[in-house]
C-alpha cells in the first residue's frame, strides 16, 4: 500500500513533466515530411509512387556519405559539395527547378540501405556499388553508374612506370586481407609479371609505406588514391596510372518496386550525359534553348513531350543543366583538373571518346 | 555510506587541534626554493634519477607539443571551419538565435549566481533564488522555440542542426529528460510492489546490458519499421530518446545507491511525525539521498555529454559528425590531428566546467561535511 502512495503522485507528476518537454521538443509536424504517408517498399505499382511523396514534401531526401572527398562533404558555409551531392542537387532542379530543394541526409555503410528500404531517404547517392546481390536480395533498383570506380595504382612520376607490366621486379604496396590485394595478385599473373608485394595490415600504414618509398607503387579504388594523393608531401610527384583492374560502379539507389520514382532518378542521371553528348551546358543553356536542331528542341522539352512521360515538367532537363550543369561540368567541378584530385576522366568519359559514359536516346 | 561518523570524527579532531593557552602553533619551517626541491624531489639518489627522467620526459615531450602546435599544425582548417564546428549548417541569417540562446543562458546563469550570493542580504534575492529551478526549467522551451523557430520565426528543420549546437541540445535534453525518469526507476526498483519492482528491473538491466551504440542504431534504423506507415518521429528526436532511455538506466542505479545511504531512522521519525509517505520520500529521503550522489550524477552527465558524440555514427551531424565532413573538404585533406585536437578541446571544456560546477554545488550543499 505504502509503495503505491509514493510512486501515484510521482508519477502523475513525472508523466506531466515529460509530457510538457516532450510537446516542447516535439512540435507538431510542419515538414510534411512526417505528414506524408511512406510507401512500402516493395508496394504494387498501384499504390502511391515516392514521386508524388517528394513532390507534395517540396523537396529531396537525399542519402550520402557526408565524408567523402570529392564525392559529399560539407563546405565551410554549411552547403553540402562533391559529385554525389551535385546529382541529389540535379534530382531536386528536375522536380522543383531549385537544386536546394534537398535534404542531405549523412547515411553510414550499415543503415544505407534499410533507409532506403523504410522510407527515411528517398534516393540512395552514397558511392554504393552497384552488385547483383544488392540488386536483387537487398531489394535496390539501381539507376545509370555515375562514377566507375575501379582498382587503380599510383606510382612516382620519375619512376617511369607507365603500365602494370612495368612492374617486372618492382614492388607494390597493398593492404592485405582484401580483394584489392588478390586483384593485384590475379592482373600480375595475367600478365605475367614477376613483382614483390608489400602488405600492410592499415590502409595509413599502406600509404605511409608508400610515401617512405618502400615500395614503387601502391595500390587501391582509384577515388581512394586520388584523395590520398593529395595528402602526400608532394601531390604532383606522383601519377596515377590508366588502368583499372576491378569493377566498382558507383550507382544511385532507390527502392525496388517503385517504377515511376526509378525511371525520373534513371532519366535525370541520363540526361546530364546526353546533355554533355550534345554539347548542352550550363554555360550555353541560353542559345540551346533557342536552337533549331530537333533534337535539342526535344531534349529540352521546346518539343514534344518526354517530362510529362516521366511525371515531370517537359522542360526537365533544362532545368538541370542550368542549375547543376551536364555530366562533363559536375564531374570537372568536384574531380577534374581544378580540383586537388586531378582526376582523369579514365572510363567516365563519354562513349564516343572511349569512356563508358553512355545515355540511351531522349526520344 | 553513513556520513554521521565521519563527521563526528572530523569535529574531534578540530577540537583536539586547538591551541592551547600559552602555546602557539609550532612555527612552520621555512625551506626556501633550494631547500624545498632538496627535500621533495632529491630526498634519495633513486628519487633524484626519478626526478631527471621525469624533467627530462616533460620537456622533451613537451618542447615536440609545443612546436608541434605553433609551428607545424595547420590551424587554418579550425579558423575556416570555425562557424561550421560551433552552429554546424545552421541558416547564416539565422545565426542571431543562436547568439540570443547564448545570452539568455549566460544572463541566467549570472542573475542564478547572483542570486545565490545574494540571498542572505536581499530579500528579492532570496524570493529568486527560491524560483531558480522554475526559471530553469521555462528557460527550456524558450531556447528550444529560438532554436526550432515556429510562432513568428523561421522553423529551422531538425536536419540543420549540426555541430556543437546538437551536440548541446542532445546532452541538455538527455540530462533533463534521464534525471526524473532515473529517480524514478530508483524508486520503482525500491517499491514493495512485485510488479513496479519487476518492470523496473527489467528495464534498469536490459538497458544497462546493451550498449549505448546499439541503443541509437535501433532508433535510427530499427524504429522506422516498426512504426505504422506515415508515423515518423523526427531523426534528431529519436536520437534524443535513446539517449534519455539509456542514460535514465544508470541514473537510477546511482540515485539508488543515494536512497540505500539514507538511514532508516530518517524514514521512521519522518513517519512518527506524521509525513505522509510521498511526502517523506519527496522531503526526507530525496533530498539526503540527491545530495550524497552528486558526483556520482554528475559523472554520469559528463559521460552523457560525451557519449552524444556516437550519434555521429548514426549519421547525424554532431561536433564529431562534422569534424569527418569536415575532414574530407578537398582543401584540408589529411588535418585529422588538428581536427580532432580541436574537438577534443571542445569536449573537454564543457566537460571540465560542469566538473567544477558540481564541485561549487557541493560545497554549497556540504556535501562530505555533514
Amino acid at each position: 500500500m505504502r509503495g503505491w502512495k509514493v510512486l501515484l503522485p510521482l508519477l502523475v507528476l513525472t508523466a506531466i513533466v515529460l509530457a510538457a518537454c516532450g510537446q516542447q521538443a516535439a512540435p507538431p509536424p510542419q515538414t510534411g515530411q512526417e505528414a506524408a504517408p511512406a510507401a512500402s517498399p516493395t508496394a504494387p505499382q498501384t499504390a502511391q509512387s515516392r514521386l508524388d511523396i517528394v513532390l507534395a514534401r517540396g523537396r529531396l531526401i537525399c542519402g550520402v556519405n557526408g565524408g567523402l572527398p570529392g564525392f559529399s562533404y560539407v563546405e565551410p558555409d554549411g552547403r553540402y559539395s562533391g559529385l554525389d551531392a551535385d546529382f541529389c542537387r540535379a534530382i531536386a532542379a528536375a522536380l522543383f527547378d531549385d537544386p536546394n530543394a534537398v535534404e542531405f541526409r549523412n547515411l553510414t555503410a550499415a543503415e544505407r540501405f534499410a533507409a532506403v528500404q523504410n522510407g527515411e531517404v528517398d534516393v540512395l547517392i552514397r558511392n554504393t556499388t552497384w552488385t547483383v546481390s544488392r540488386d536483387t536480395s537487398v531489394g535496390m533498383e539501381f539507376a545509370p553508374t555515375i562514377f566507375y570506380d575501379g582498382q587503380g595504382m599510383m606510382v612516382r612520376k620519375d619512376s617511369g612506370i607507365t603500365r602494370l607490366e612495368d612492374f617486372q621486379g618492382k614492388s607494390v604496396c597493398v593492404q592485405t586481407g582484401t580483394t584489392t590485394e588478390l586483384n593485384l595478385a590475379d592482373w600480375m599473373r595475367r600478365l605475367n609479371v614477376a613483382y614483390e608485394p608489400v602488405v600492410y595490415d592499415s590502409i595509413d600504414a599502406t600509404y605511409e609505406a608508400y610515401a617512405a618509398e618502400r615500395c614503387d607503387g601502391v595500390t587501391s579504388d582509384r577515388s581512394q588514391l586520388m584523395a590520398r594523393r593529395t595528402v602526400l608531401p608532394n601531390p604532383d610527384e606522383h601519377v596515377i596510372l590508366d588502368v583499372v583492374m576491378s569493377k566498382e560502379p558507383l550507382t544511385p539507389a532507390v527502392a525496388q518496386g517503385d517504377a515511376r520514382w526509378f525511371d525520373v532518378v534513371k532519366w535525370v542521371v541520363f540526361a546530364t550525359m546526353e546533355a554533355e553528348e550534345l554539347g548542352v551546358s550550363s554555360r550555353n543553356i541560353g542559345q540551346m534553348l533557342a536552337s533549331d536542331d530537333p533534337q535539342i528542341k526535344r531534349f529540352l522539352g521546346r518539343e514534344g513531350d518526354l517530362g510529362t512521360g516521366l511525371g515531370l515538367t517537359n522542360d526537365f532537363v533544362a532545368r538541370i543543366i542550368r542549375h547543376v550543369g551536364n555530366y562533363g561540368e559536375i564531374y570537372d567541378r568536384n574531380l577534374g583538373p581544378d580540383t586537388p584530385f586531378k582526376l582523369d576522366r579514365g572510363p567516365n568519359d563519354l562513349w564516343t571518346r572511349g569512356g563508358l559514359i553512355y545515355s540511351p536516346p531522349f526520344r | 555510506m553513513d556520513p554521521q561518523p565521519q563527521a563526528g570524527k572530523a569535529s574531534l579532531q578540530r577540537s583536539r587541534a586547538l591551541p592551547q593557552p600559552g602555546e602557539g602553533p609550532p612555527p612552520a619551517p621555512r625551506l626556501g626554493a633550494v631547500g624545498w626541491v632538496r627535500q621533495n624531489l632529491f630526498s634519495t639518489w633513486y628519487n633524484g634519477v626519478l626526478t631527471v627522467v621525469c624533467v627530462w620526459l616533460l620537456y622533451a615531450a613537451g618542447t615536440r607539443v609545443l612546436a608541434w602546435v605553433f609551428a607545424t599544425a595547420q590551424w587554418t582548417v579550425v579558423r575556416v571551419n570555425l562557424r561550421l564546428f560551433l552552429a554546424g549548417r545552421y541558416p547564416q541569417d539565422q545565426t542571431w538565435r543562436i547568439w540570443a540562446v547564448v545570452l539568455f543562458v549566460a544572463g541566467l546563469g549570472v542573475a542564478s549566481w547572483a542570486a545565490w550570493n545574494a540571498a542572505r542580504r536581499h530579500p528579492a534575492a532570496a524570493w529568486f533564488r527560491r524560483r531558480l529551478p522554475l526559471a530553469w526549467f521555462l528557460s527550456f522551451p524558450v531556447v528550444v522555440w529560438l532554436v526550432r523557430g515556429g510562432a513568428g520565426l523561421p522553423v529551422v528543420d531538425t536536419s540543420l542542426w549540426s555541430g556543437l549546437l546538437l551536440t548541446l541540445l542532445l546532452a541538455v535534453v538527455g540530462i533533463v529528460g534521464s534525471f526524473p525518469l532515473g529517480i524514478l526507476l530508483a524508486l520503482g526498483r525500491r517499491s514493495s510492489l512485485p510488479a513496479v519492482r519487476a518492470l523496473s528491473i527489467l528495464y534498469i538491466e536490459t538497458v544497462r546490458g546493451v550498449p549505448l551504440i546499439t541503443i541509437l542504431f535501433m532508433a535510427q534504423v530499427m524504429f522506422p519499421v516498426f512504426m505504422p506507415e506515415g508515423v515518423r518521429p523526427d531523426r534528431v528526436l529519436r536520437a534524443m530518446a535513446g539517449l534519455v532511455l539509456f542514460t535514465s538506466a544508470y541514473m537510477a542505479e546511482n540515485v539508488r545507491g543515494g536512497l540505500q545511504a539514507v538511514p532508516r531512522g530518517q524514514v521512521e521519525a519522518a513517519m512518527a511525525l506524521g509525513l505522509k509517505s510521498h511526502l517523506v520520500v519527496l522531503l526526507i529521503v530525496l533530498p539526503q539521498a540527491l545530495r550524497a550522489v552528486i558526483p556520482a550524477i554528475v559523472g554520469q552527465f559528463i559521460s552523457l555529454f560525451k557519449d552524444t558524440s556516437l550519434v555521429a555514427i548514426v549519421g547525424l551531424s554532431d561536433l564529431t559528425g562534422i569534424a569527418r565532413s569536415i575532414l574530407a573538404q578537398p582543401q584540408f585533406l589529411g588535418r585529422y590531428a588538428e581536427v580532432y585536437l580541436f574537438v577534443a578541446l571542445v569536449y573537454w571544456i564543457f566537460s571540465y566546467s560542469m566538473s567544477l560546477a558540481s564541485r561549487r554545488l557541493e560545497r554549497q550543499l556540504g556535501v562530505g561535511e555533514r
